[in-house]
């Protein structure tokens, strides 16, 4: 089954969405941000908390930043601590912290000296990473991951421990993805918790103890199972990199990354997520792990039908982004989602239509497919057949992960029952429809075709308005989800910070070389 | 209602009146048996049904079972003993809000509303604040006699106190739908605490909505009403006009 697409067309926003992002990564390599460097402060190996329970690299990052030397990187302030004679990295970042004097950079180490001191840690911190990776990619070819589309659950208890008795329970029911959703209030956490964590509302803090527990649990239920486990998790928010360094030493497989999420539907500030994305992405890219984007949200504030093309132009744009980090298409798990009134005539047609075109527009990404939340009520009866009428496009059209429905959405967070149930019919549709989609064909002048044209079209148009207008334009009118935001608004700017000309930093020059 | 009984004793309804039947789903722990079978037989039991009737029991995880039970249950409800306060339901016109305002306040009811806490769900206060509405019902924002400000998400109890006596406003509106271990009360609570403390909780209406929220535990928690799911911006409006053009009394039905 083919949708109408004009080629030609979809080469043209591709071109529009490069230099939409373009404009952006001008700003990006000018500046770093708090965040940024506590990310690379950490993946040199600088670890642990004070007795308040503060992180060592916010502790130093902070200090940095105060005094007005962050432009530099944190990396050069490092390097200097190690020439000047600190034993390991450890022992080089807890001077920059406590020690009384802070170093200005008079005199001292040179900056070759201060680049001959980082470039054995600088190695191994990339080697982690590495290996981090090699070993996913030994245990998928041990334990081969399930058919497209992936089913995808999430588990979301507060308690890390609970998560990992759902999560393998979830992976006995069928599930091939589980995601432990977020404490809410962690994207706007400018630190990531230390430790193994048991209390949090509306999800489980992300931290990298927590990232240890769930893997441990998914590799169980994967040589139990013999099927692989993908572990997801969200970068996102102001410590969106540090969580995707988090993510690629702890063997993640999945990562929620998307700035423009975050500025739309947590008030971040643009200028420091866009920082901060490049980082987490240039990490994410080297670690081989799937982003997966937010574009769906966009049709939970604004219509379904009215604002599609929003969706598609959001996802070129992100791809285009991504690529300027490194990252492949085959890692680019752009979101789009089902979400059109159920109560329109052929809202189904619509919605199949859609995700077809975006199936062809991006064949060599592991697109996302998102379920239906908008219009879920508490009837759960009536839930349940909504969400069996999203798998069938979902197969049909075959999307490569799948956020499954709830028939509980609207209610509570899905409970043990919940999950099963829509775990079970899903595998009902997926088998019973598996090859439906190549059975049949598409009037191109028909409900469908006209809709995947016009969808296409009116992208098309956004983006040559955004193109003219700069992404911060059309983020400040509400071009994106009917949301409005300011370039200098939101959460974090203050945390943004222009690099000097001699800024420092040896990992993410190897990271862009990779 | 039957054509030949009146009830005033309800009981569920299936097939026939008075039947009493009722489905219920659950999960145990334990593996699917005939013992597992006459465990949940008792459950339902227990729950005030006769005669259950497994109709399914699975594995839906290791060393748990999933069932679905019919039953008939024995319990009734007598309606006119129940006393609930609700929300005045019958909503005014667009026409009839703005003429009311207009003639009996003179200038716009100035509404600052917020999720506040922890919590980043914003479609409800969306859902009523924004122009675009919900389900074709057109936001406060779309009325010429309100002034309406949203502060989104993750707004501290401090913050949303700050602006809203900065603008003057008549209306505060709340909206909480993370409820995980009852949070959402603790925190809906604390904002009238607060207010309380400093001295202008009579100043301003304030209003509790979301998918947990009915009127009496927003009445319960110190808040003047509670809005639950299915509220539309129109009730919202008129309810508020109610309240500050109108008779107090006639905004609230007991």
């Amino acid at each position: 089954m083919r949708v109408p697409m004009d080629e030609k067309k979809v080469a043209r926003c591709r071109e529009l969405a490069g230099s939409i992002a373009d404009d952006v990564q001008r700003y990006i390599d000018g500046h770093t941000s708090v965040g940024a460097e506590r990310t690379f402060l950490r993946a040199f190996g600088a670890d642990g908390v004070d007795d308040q329970g503060a992180p060592l690299a916010n502790l130093v990052v902070d200090r940095y930043q105060k005094a007005g030397l962050l432009g530099r990187g944190v990396s050069y302030w490092l390097g200097r601590a190690l020439a000047s004679g600190a034993r390991d990295i450890q022992d080089a970042a807890e001077r920059l912290a406590y020690a009384p004097d802070l170093d200005k950079g008079e005199g001292g180490p040179d900056r070759d000296a201060v680049a001959r001191a980082l470039a054995p840690a600088t190695e191994a911190a990339i080697a982690r990473i590495d290996r981090a990776r090699a070993e996913r990619e030994a245990n998928k070819t041990r334990m081969r991951p399930g058919a497209n589309p992936l089913k995808y659950v999430i588990v979301a208890t507060g308690n890390i421990y609970d998560d990992a008795v759902q999560a393998k329970a979830a992976a006995f029911a069928g599930a091939d993805i589980v995601a432990v959703i977020r404490a809410t209030a962690q994207s706007l956490l400018d630190y990531v918790p230390h430790g193994a964590t048991t209390e949090g509302y509306g999800g489980t803090f992300a931290t990298q103890e927590n990232f240890k527990i769930i893997r441990r649990a998914t590799d169980e239920a994967a040589l139990e199972y013999g099927r692989y486990i993908h572990q997801t998790n969200y970068s996102s928010g102001l410590c969106m990199s540090e969580i995707a360094w988090m993510a690629a030493v702890e063997r993640l497989d999945m990562l929620l990354n998307d700035a423009m999420y975050g500025i739309l539907f947590r008030d971040i500030n643009p200028c420091r997520n866009f920082v901060d994305q490049y980082v987490s992405r240039r990490f994410i890219a080297r670690s081989g792990i799937i982003i997966n984007t937010g574009e769906d949200n966009y049709l939970t504030t604004a219509d379904a039908v009215e604002k599609a093309h929003t969706v598609l132009a959001s996802q070129f744009i992100n791809e285009a982004f991504a690529k300027r980090a490194g990252v492949r298409e085959e890692q680019m798990g752009l979101g789009h989602a089902y979400e059109i009134d159920p109560w329109i005539e052929n809202s189904f047609l619509l919605e199949l239509a859609q995700a077809q075109l975006v199936r062809q527009v991006f064949d060599r990404h592991p697109i996302k497919w998102m379920p239906p939340t908008k219009h879920k009520t508490g009837d759960v009866f009536q839930s349940h057949v909504h969400d069996a009428m999203f798998n069938l496009v979902g197969v049909m059209t075959n999307q490569s992960i799948e956020l499954l429905g709830m028939f509980s959405e609207a209610i509570h967070n899905p409970m043990l029952m919940d999950r099963y149930l829509s775990l079970k019919a899903t595998k009902y549709v997926f088998g019973a429809a598996k090859a439906l989609g190549d059975e049949l064909s598409v009037k191109p002048d028909g409900v469908m075709g006209r809709r995947a044209v016009q969808v296409l079209d009116e992208a098309h148009e956004l983006l040559v308005q955004v193109e003219r207008d700069t992404i911060w334009k059309a983020i400040e009118v509400g071009a994106f989800a009917d949301v409005k935001r300011t370039r200098t608004g939101g959460k974090g700017y203050a945390g943004v910070c222009e690099r000097s000309p001699d800024y420092v930093n040896p990992i993410l020059d190897e990271l862009e070389q990779s | 209602m039957h054509p030949t009984a009146p009830a005033k004793l309800l009981r569920a309804y299936g097939d026939r009146q008075g039947d009493g039947m009722v489905q219920m789903s659950f999960v145990l722990e334990l593996p699917p048996s005939a013992r597992a079978r006459e465990a949940a037989k008792k459950f339902a039991e227990l729950h005030g049904l006769s005669e259950p009737l497994v109709s399914t029991m699975e594995t839906c995880a290791e060393g748990y079972t999933y069932f679905v039970v019919y039953g008939h249950s024995a319990h009734s409800v007598d309606p006119s003993t129940i006393d609930v306060p609700e929300v005045r339901t019958e909503a005014l016109s667009r026409e009839e809000i703005h003429h009311r305002i207009e003639t009996r306040l003179g200038r716009k009811i100035v509404v600052v509303g917020a999720c506040t806490g922890s919590d980043a769900h914003t479609v409800g206060i969306d859902a009523i604040l924004n122009y675009k509405g919900y389900a074709g019902d057109k936001g406060l924002e779309s009325y010429k006699c309100f002034e309406a400000y949203n502060l989104g998400a993750q707004v501290d109890n401090e913050a949303l106190a700050e602006r809203a006596l900065a603008l003057g406003a008549d209306a505060i509106l709340v909206s909480q739908i993370i409820t995980q271990r009852n949070c959402h009360k603790e925190n809906a609570a604390a904002l009238i605490e607060l207010a309380k403390r400093a001295g202008w909780r009579n100043k301003m209406v304030m209003l509790l909505g979301g998918p947990r929220i009915d009127h009496k535990l927003a009445l319960e928690l110190g808040f003047d009403a509670g809005f639950g799911p299915g509220t539309k911006p129109s009730d919202v409006a008129s309810f508020l006009v109610e309240w500050m053009c109108g008779d107090r009394e006639k905004a609230v039905m007991t």
